[in-house]
């Protein structure tokens, strides 16, 4: 990465002069950016085909060799459809929403290292940034229910404040814990920590990673991960047989498809991250191979297909049922967690010294 | 709620139980049919467009008895009746309706003649309603177009008869 921005930078820096270094920013947003974008239009493909698939179906397979430009046709005609917004609604906020929607979920993968010094801003506080930005993405969707002035937008919205709300208590304990196993906040650090070790330097690197001593953190933060990005078996915030669509009823053309790239980014985004979180990111699982993306892809890769298996299989929760989940069994669990690796790592037996 | 079942819950048991059941059927075989190129088989007795026959001779069969205009329960059927130059009773005008029509077979059942037939014919549209409207000279072209196909439904299903 280094390297690149040497190379580019004796080329482009005596063109833009002072205004270099936000060139380069620009740069590296659009190289993340673009191929993410690319990603989340396949992953819907991917999703329809695993479902289809599950369903003995076979998905998509008329566009394109393979059905493999559906995506695309997809995304032209949502861009064709006429954004339509309803004269009850309060134009200012409903044209916001959807922005609101996808500008975090597109802003956290700032910090999200793929592979050792590629992130667009390695900053110390990598972990804050990450809670902090997702904490936002719920204003885009609350905005989104209560400008459509409609009563199945307006509940959507309140369901998914209360769902996100909830789940992230849980999400951010989950965290506190790999935080606390890491001591550190900045993401490059926290998956570095996790190739050293007893373990790790037998060769064995999968058994050092964070998944196993944080085994119940680690299956919670996935299922908060659901929840957090409204995915089946937690999309009552869209159940389309109470309330339509949720807070997207009134959308449509590309208003709607920004709402679904949120939904999809945040998807991969949550993926991504249980992998540097818990799977050890871009380090290989055994000595012998060397570290890299493909290790990252491929971890991501089986939590999407994990992510699209869970909404196959199971109904919707009922929504009490999110709730009591969400409180009454994660919350607890997650604080007993902190306090148990708390303990341990002050204990002689902490593996982490 | 047993101490088992607790346990059970709390290791997500039947959670992943059901996860496996669905990672089952991800390697089975799909049953999708790849319709315009593959059909399933259809009955000889479906009811699908409707066409007008006529005899070998080229004579249509219709004698404009109007059974089908009135046993039709959705009144798809318009019939006006005319004298052919020839002396013989012949519909001047034989319109049906597919936008209203049920396919229900009764006008085929009611025809004294065989003239009104339900072909299998099913994949057809029409881009408003007046395209669904079809005139007699539709539904005989539909009848000679289609002849053979119409015949065979009618022998394979002869001996039920």
């Amino acid at each position: 990465m280094d390297a690149i921005k040497q190379m580019l930078g004796n080329l482009l820096e005596p063109l833009f002069g002072p205004l270099w270094p936000a060139v380069w920013a620009l740069i590296t947003i659009v190289a993340l950016l673009a191929p993410l974008m690319l990603c989340v239009a396949y992953l819907t493909y991917f999703e329809r085909k695993v479902i289809g698939a599950i369903q003995l179906r076979v998905g998509p397979n008329r566009v394109g060799p393979l059905g493999l430009l559906q995506p695309i046709a997809d995304a032209v005609k949502l861009l064709l459809k006429e954004v339509i917004i309803p004269s009850g609604a309060n134009k200012a906020l409903f044209v916001i929403g959807p922005i609101l929607a996808i500008a975090p979920s597109l802003a956290a993968w700032a910090v999200v290292p793929l592979d050792k010094g590629v992130v667009v801003a390695d900053i110390n506080a990598g972990l804050l940034y990450l809670v902090a930005i997702v904490s936002i993405e719920v204003y885009g969707i609350i905005i989104a229910g209560w400008a459509s002035n409609s009563k199945y937008a307006f509940l959507g919205a309140m369901r998914a404040t209360a769902q996100m709300v909830s789940y992230e208590v849980s999400l951010g304990f989950a965290l506190i814990c790999v935080l606390l196993i890491s001591s550190s906040l900045n993401m490059t650090d926290i998956v570095t920590r996790q190739g050293e070790g007893t373990f790790a330097s037998m060769g064995l690197g999968f058994l050092s990673w964070n998944w196993l001593p944080l085994l119940p953190m680690f299956v919670i933060y996935f299922v908060s991960g659901l929840a957090e990005t409204n995915r089946a078996p937690f999309d009552v915030v869209e159940g389309e047989s109470e309330i339509v669509a949720g807070h997207m009823v009134e959308y449509s053309g590309m208003a709607f498809a920004l709402f679904f790239l949120a939904e999809y980014a945040n998807m991969i985004l949550v993926s991504v991250m249980t992998s540097i979180l818990f799977l050890g990111g871009w380090l290989s699982p055994v000595g012998f191979m060397p570290d890299g993306f493909h290790w990252l892809a491929l971890k991501t890769a089986f939590f999407l297909f994990v992510f699209l298996w869970v909404r196959a299989t199971f109904p919707r929760f009922r929504y009490d049922h999110v709730m009591r989940l969400g409180w009454k069994v994660f919350v607890p669990i997650t604080i007993v967690w902190v306090v148990v690796v708390a303990g341990w790592m002050m204990s002689p037996l902490s593996i982490w010294k | 709620m047993g101490a088992r079942d607790y346990i059970g819950s709390l290791f997500l048991k039947e959670l992943f139980k059901g996860l496996a059941l669905t990672g089952r059927h991800f390697f089975r075989r799909k049953l999708t049919q790849m319709f315009p190129e593959e059909r399933t088989p259809l009955s000889p007795r479906f009811r699908g467009l409707h066409a007008l026959r006529r005899y070998p001779d080229g004579e249509e069969r219709c004698i404009a008895c109007k059974l089908c205009e009135a046993v039709c329960p959705a009144m798809a059927i318009t019939i006006e009746i005319g004298e052919r130059e020839d002396g013989s009773r012949r519909t001047t005008r034989y319109d049906m309706d597919f936008s209203k029509c049920i396919y229900c077979g009764f006008c085929e059942e009611a025809c004294p003649v065989d003239a009104i037939v339900e072909t299998q014919i099913f994949d057809y549209h029409g881009e408003e309603r007046s395209d669904l409207y079809y005139t007699k000279k539709m539904l005989l072209a539909t009848g000679d177009r289609f002849k053979d196909q119409i015949e065979a439904a009618k022998a394979a299903d002869a001996k039920y008869r």
